[in-house]
């Protein structure tokens, strides 16, 4: 799950000099038909570079994202929820799989992004930066968080990478389960014992600015991406993808009577769009540049698994095998 | 085929056993979820774990069935001292290796188990037994390659391996327990018996283990992991449920 | 002094306190592999994606709940990525006329109208 915010490196260099123009030119025209690039087309170099930012950022959020509805995984109530909620921190892990192979295809190894991630190089989602701090949370969670990263990849499926948007349309169908299973869980909450209606609007109240921030910075201040866009990397500006998340689930949670944590929060009849407080965009450059309240604890376990993994991976090791670039 | 009263009680300890066993080792294996030792087989644990949750759901499933309370209350609701699990299965999840080793031998178990009740005449148990045939497969499949490359891996896995090995091997004879009730299993044609079911199980551990260096440790007290089936358990399994139903305790009454 | 998490899982795990961004000391790449998958019979195997393991025998372990948990799938191959073969892109072009040759297909042989012309005749 992933929900776009996506930190690109400025693209100043993009139309550099140095790209052949007419590879370039042919390169432009092939996406703007709605052609798929694939890993052994030519692409220019800045294509290259962003590409495997934004997918190794997705994927180094789904790990990532594993962990905090993984902080409830021994605890579920019930089979039902107990098995639901293994599949799904489960399909993150797979997630991260698909992904972090489908960046490999452009040329980096797997080993070296997870790495980037721990030694605190590459970026993740900054949601995942905050704790589940009761099983209601992981509900919430499940249901808007995973909500908003369908509309994301909704979008990315789209784009012009042939592998990203493969493993994209399967995460999709994935995350239809996660968005189902987690309304399911919120929905028993809301409509439970006043205990458990006020876990589920306290964990609401928690996660409702996380995921104001979820879909990035405001377009208005976020850096150009104008090529980005031309070479669809980038599918959507953010606050289209908020308006959007705003529209489709904003009535869902006023169905149960929840309240949103946002006096503000209103669908203006002039412009068709949603009326929010902004977002503190101060907190997500803090939380996103290391200081949020769970980034060293994710780094850290992330750092964890890998050690301990370390054994069982050089035990399997050939010293003749040569680690080879995956197809497609 | 009808049993009678006797051979019912019989047949509920035996099905409670196997439920309380898939079920602690399932809440223990799904703690790598998230944290294995690489995606790929973090994926294939989960599922395995998910497996053994299920396997003991359609167990409790069978109990609800025969008059006891419903699956969610049998997994969540009963004391430590109700419990009918291993020691093995409580201890927890340690490195890999210990991981491993303990699914491999947990597993075998269970796949000569429900091989052997195929032809139960509880029909409930041999409905499950094969349905439940390929999940196990799968299982016992994962755990030989697992075991057989680490064993035959690097100096390093060799030896961890055979630690695992001497530590579990011991705990492992703890599945075996005979109960109170084998005589009336055997002769009512529900299940061979703990007795079978271990020199089965042995050959095939032997089989394996002997495509690798690892050697069986001695044991000089078979019955050293012995009390689970009776509820006398270890440390680690109060933690492992007071952990477990921390939510569900919230309100059992609920619906989550 | 370790993380005390929410998860007790990471409590258990006693995690140092302090912030450790050096890089890993070593790191090993396992092979990768493609992974083929064939939904049911009569069908093709199709490829559905790539994965890491050691050799194909763990392939195939690993491929089997990666690529088959949750679709229809009654047979999968694994192939070492470096064992496959394929066209380059400067060969693409040998591709080019291949849809142009419509002397073998059923869409180039319209006899009706000649046969119309001749009935009329």
């Amino acid at each position: 799950m992933y929900g776009g915010g996506y930190i690109f490196e400025d693209p100043k260099n993009t139309e550099s000099a140095t790209e052949d123009s007419v590879k370039l030119r042919n390169f432009e025209e092939r996406i703007a038909a709605g052609e798929k690039i694939e890993p052994s087309d030519w692409m220019p170099a800045e294509y290259r570079k962003q590409l495997i930012r934004m997918i190794e950022q997705h994927a180094h959020s789904e790990i990532i994202g594993a962990l905090p509805e993984g902080t409830w995984i021994t605890r579920a109530p019930g089979f039902r929820r107990k098995l639901a909620l293994m599949a799904k921190v489960q399909d993150e892990v797979g997630h991260a799989q698909l992904l972090y192979s489908a960046a490999e295809t452009l040329g980096k190894p797997r080993e070296n992004m997870i790495n980037d991630l721990i030694t605190g190089k590459s970026k993740y989602s900054n949601v995942f930066n905050y704790p589940a701090v009761t099983w209601a949370d992981t509900a919430v969670i499940a249901w808007l968080i995973d909500a908003g990263a369908i509309i994301n990849q909704v979008a990315n499926s789209k784009g012009s990478y042939g592998p990203y948007c493969r493993a994209l349309e399967r995460i999709c169908v994935e995350e239809s389960f996660h968005l189902k299973y987690g309304h399911d869980n919120v929905v028993f909450l809301a409509t439970g014992t006043p205990k458990q209606r006020q876990m589920v609007q306290e964990a609401l109240n928690r996660w409702w600015p996380p995921i104001m921030h979820f879909f990035g910075p405001s377009d208005r201040i976020s850096v150009h991406t104008e090529t980005l866009m031309r070479w669809k990397v980038k599918m959507a500006s953010n606050d289209d993808m908020r308006q959007k998340f705003l529209d489709m689930y904003v009535p869902k949670i006023w169905e149960l009577k929840l309240t949103i944590p946002d006096p503000k929060l209103s669908k203006n009849k002039e412009t068709g769009l949603w009326d929010y407080t902004e977002p503190d965009w101060d907190e997500f450059k803090r939380v996103i540049n290391g200081d949020g309240p769970c980034n060293k604890e994710r780094l850290a376990v992330r750092r964890r698994a890998e050690e301990k993994g370390e054994w069982v991976r050089k035990a399997l090791m050939k010293p003749d095998e040569r680690y080879t670039v995956p197809l497609s | 085929m009808k049993h009678n009263t006797e051979q019912i009680t019989a047949i509920k300890d035996l099905i409670f056993r196997m439920a309380d066993d898939q079920l602690i080792l399932g809440h223990r294996n799904s703690e790598w979820t998230g944290l294995g030792p690489i995606l790929e087989e973090d994926i294939a644990f989960s599922s395995m774990a998910q497996d053994k949750l299920g396997h003991s759901q359609a167990l409790f499933q069978i109990l609800s069935r025969m008059g006891e309370t419903d699956p969610d209350s049998l997994a969540f609701g009963r004391k430590e001292n109700k419990m009918k699990c291993c020691h093995l299965v409580e201890y927890p999840i340690g490195e890999y290796d210990f991981s491993l080793m303990r699914h491999f031998l947990f597993d075998e178990s269970e796949a000569l188990r429900f091989d052997m009740l195929r032809n139960s005449s509880f029909e409930d148990l041999s409905h499950i037994a094969w349905k439940f045939r390929g999940e196990l497969k799968y299982h016992t499949m994962h755990a030989e390659v697992w075991i057989k490359q680490l064993s035959n891996g690097n100096d390093e896995s060799r030896v961890r391996m055979q630690n695992a090995l001497n530590e579990c091997y011991p705990l492992a004879l703890g599945l075996f327990e005979p109960s109170d009730f084998e005589d009336i299993l055997i002769e009512s044609d529900v299940f061979p018996g703990e007795k079978v079911l271990q020199e089965k199980w042995y050959e095939r551990v032997s089989m394996i283990l002997s495509k690798t260096d690892l050697i069986i440790p001695e044991v000089t007290d078979p019955a050293i992991a012995y009390g689970g089936r009776r509820g006398i358990h270890t440390e680690y399994l109060k933690p492992l449920l007071d952990e477990m139903t921390e939510v569900y305790n919230i309100d059992p009454s609920a619906e989550w | 002094m370790s993380i005390k998490s929410i998860d007790p899982r990471i409590t258990r795990e006693k995690l140092p306190e302090e912030n450790d961004i050096t890089p890993l000391k070593e790191i090993h790449h396992w092979q990768t592999y493609e992974v083929f998958h064939q939904a049911k019979t009569g069908d093709h195997h199709i490829h559905v994606g790539s994965l890491h393991a050691p050799n194909s025998e763990m392939a195939l372990i690993l491929a089997k709940e990666q690529y088959a948990r949750r679709y229809s799938c009654i047979n999968l191959w694994v192939v070492k990525t470096s064992d496959i073969c394929r066209t380059t892109n400067d060969e693409e072009e040998i591709f080019g006329t291949t849809p142009d040759k419509i002397y073998r297909e059923a869409g180039g042989y319209k006899v009706m109208d000649r046969i119309n012309k001749f009935k009329q005749k």
